[in-house]
């Protein structure tokens, strides 16, 4: 696939449409580019994240779709030498416009990561740490948050006798819920997460999954995942990226009976990628 | 091939074994509880101990750590966060700069800088000039110890809303404690045997040292002023010198490495 096959006139991009039986907007791109360095590698994404549901993202590897996640809190501001045009709102306020607080963003749109990234402390002092930086909470209400997000991450009945063992102890499923439960002990609006099972076996994956299909009555989620059944399985809309540009973007049951573009089909078939 | 590897081993570890050997076969002998508790005795008479230059070298110590532990760390910091800025080449280059410098030079630096203008020779300026020699090496440890730290760390304290000085602080400086407190113990017990620095800053007192402004005895410098002696009672006495300030250094070593592995099994559970 060359860049002049994907802008073949028979490929368009396609605007999301607006449904009556879908939820309110709360995310949403327009026509937004991001450059590393001079390289560009995302062209004119348009997408909007409907509240309380799974979106998901997905792709070939390079495709962007990553990137697109990253720039949604702002985390590939930390990258050196890169640059966004366009525009990413949240609730109809642009993110990347000037009097936007980084971190008040972060603290709105939570990220799980591809690998499990628990920091060197207890288990409790993982959950409580964005509590703590965040100075939302007082002490006295401490333990009773960090419960309540155990839970909500299906971790609490697991660790609920060893709080202050180190994290590190937990095993790869169990640090992945407790990212999951930490990201969640701030209360975010959006809650993004980077391929959160693909370092997972397959009974720590349905764990996670399930946990998602529980998570998005309260939380609006987007998924980025390689695995096709994964993406069929928990979200309700989903994007194919292909070379930095968002090919299609439907209801999931849709794309993977009836997708609109030839090229979505190869791809969720398996014919490339 | 093996062979000759362990012919190497051999090789390495014969220096040790001999030293640690001749150390302890002379110097125990002189040791006894007078050594640790009382002060030199005059030139002629035997007896007496060295508990003012033992003192004296835990001093100088503790006040060369003071400065240059903030100091080496926070340089370390700054070098591992800004890597590519043209401040944190110039104080990388300074500090491997720093760090070959011959220690006797050092001791001079700081004679000038603290020595002349208080015009009297203190356990300040002795501290001063190790202080000067342990800043490049806690430096360049704890920046490549940070730089070990996964960015994935970072990242998961930056997303959870967190400033980048929060993030340093309470997640990727803690990761690396365990390597920087090793690095720290090491510059210690670096310099805990240096002499040259000290002869002409801290100088040697044969009494106590009441205040920090003061002359103030040390182990290494005692032991080169009773070796070259020509009293057979101060040879003895600075064999058992040489034992204690080995003493200490392996405390120092032991201490790192007890430390070291407290602080990672809360790191790898």
């Amino acid at each position: 696939m060359t860049p002049t096959e994907l802008e073949a006139p028979g490929v368009t991009v396609r605007e999301p449409e607006p449904r009556s039986e879908d939820a309110a907007v709360r995310m949403e791109t327009r026509n937004l580019d991001f450059f590393y360095e001079h390289v560009q590698a995302l062209h004119g994404v348009s997408l909007a994240i409907a509240e309380n549901s799974v979106t998901a993202l997905i792709g070939p590897s390079g495709c962007g779709k990553s990137t697109f996640l990253r720039c949604l809190n702002r985390m590939n501001d930390i990258i050196p030498g890169t640059r966004v045009v366009g525009d990413v709102l949240l609730d109809d306020i642009d993110i990347y416009k000037g009097d936007v607080d980084v971190v008040d963003l972060r603290r709105r749109v939570g990220m799980v990561f591809q690998k499990s990234n628990p920091f060197p402390k207890s288990i409790f002092e993982n959950v409580a740490y964005g509590l703590k930086i965040n100075r939302t909470v007082r002490r006295s209400q401490m333990a009773e948050r960090v419960e309540k997000s155990l839970r909500e991450a299906a971790l609490w009945d697991e660790v609920k006798d060893r709080l202050d063992d180190p994290a590190m102890g937990l095993s790869g499923g169990q640090q992945q819920r407790l990212c999951i439960a930490r990201a969640l002990a701030i209360d975010p609006e959006v809650l993004l997460m980077d391929e959160p099972a693909s370092a997972l076996d397959p009974i720590a994956t349905q764990k996670v999954e399930e946990l998602i299909y529980h998570l998005k009555t309260s939380y609006t989620i987007v998924i980025v995942t390689h695995n096709m059944q994964q993406a069929a399985r928990v979200s309700d809309r989903t994007a194919f990226f292909m070379m930095g540009r968002l090919v299609e973007y439907d209801r999931t049951d849709k794309m993977f009976t009836n997708p609109g573009e030839k090229i979505t089909e190869d791809y969720i078939t398996g014919r490339f990628g | 091939m093996s062979t000759l590897c362990a012919a190497a081993v051999v090789l390495a570890l014969l220096p040790l074994g001999f030293i640690l050997f001749y150390i302890v076969s002379r110097g125990i002998s002189a040791l006894n509880p007078a050594f640790f508790t009382k002060l030199p005795k005059p030139s002629g008479e035997t007896g007496g101990g060295m508990a003012n230059a033992i003192v004296g070298t835990l001093k100088l110590i503790g006040l060369a750590s003071a400065a240059s532990v903030p100091a080496g760390i926070g340089a370390g910091i700054y070098i591992s966060e800004f890597p590519g800025s043209r401040t944190s080449t110039l104080v990388r280059f300074c500090a491997d700069v720093l760090n070959g410098v011959p220690s006797i030079v050092v001791g001079i630096v700081a004679y000038g800088l603290v020595v002349l203008p208080m015009k009297r020779f203190s356990a300040i300026a002795g501290a001063v000039a190790l202080a000067i020699m342990m800043v490049p090496i806690i430096t360049r440890s704890t920046e490549e110890l940070l730089r070990l730290v996964p960015v994935s760390l970072r990242e998961g304290a930056l997303a959870l809303g967190a400033s980048r000085a929060r993030a340093v602080w309470s997640v990727v400086l803690p990761s690396a404690l365990p390597g920087i407190i090793t690095g720290v113990l090491i510059a210690v017990a670096r310099i805990a045997g240096e002499t040259a620095p000290l002869l002409f800053t801290s100088f040697n007192n044969q009494f106590w040292a009441p205040g920090l402004d003061q002359p103030t005895a040390s182990l290494t410098v005692q032991i080169y002023n009773y070796a070259i002696s020509p009293y057979d009672d101060w040879h003895r006495q600075a064999w058992a010198g040489a034992l204690v300030l080995v003493a200490i250094v392996l405390a120092f070593s032991m201490l790192a490495r007890v430390a070291t592995r407290r602080l990672e099994r809360m790191n790898v559970g």
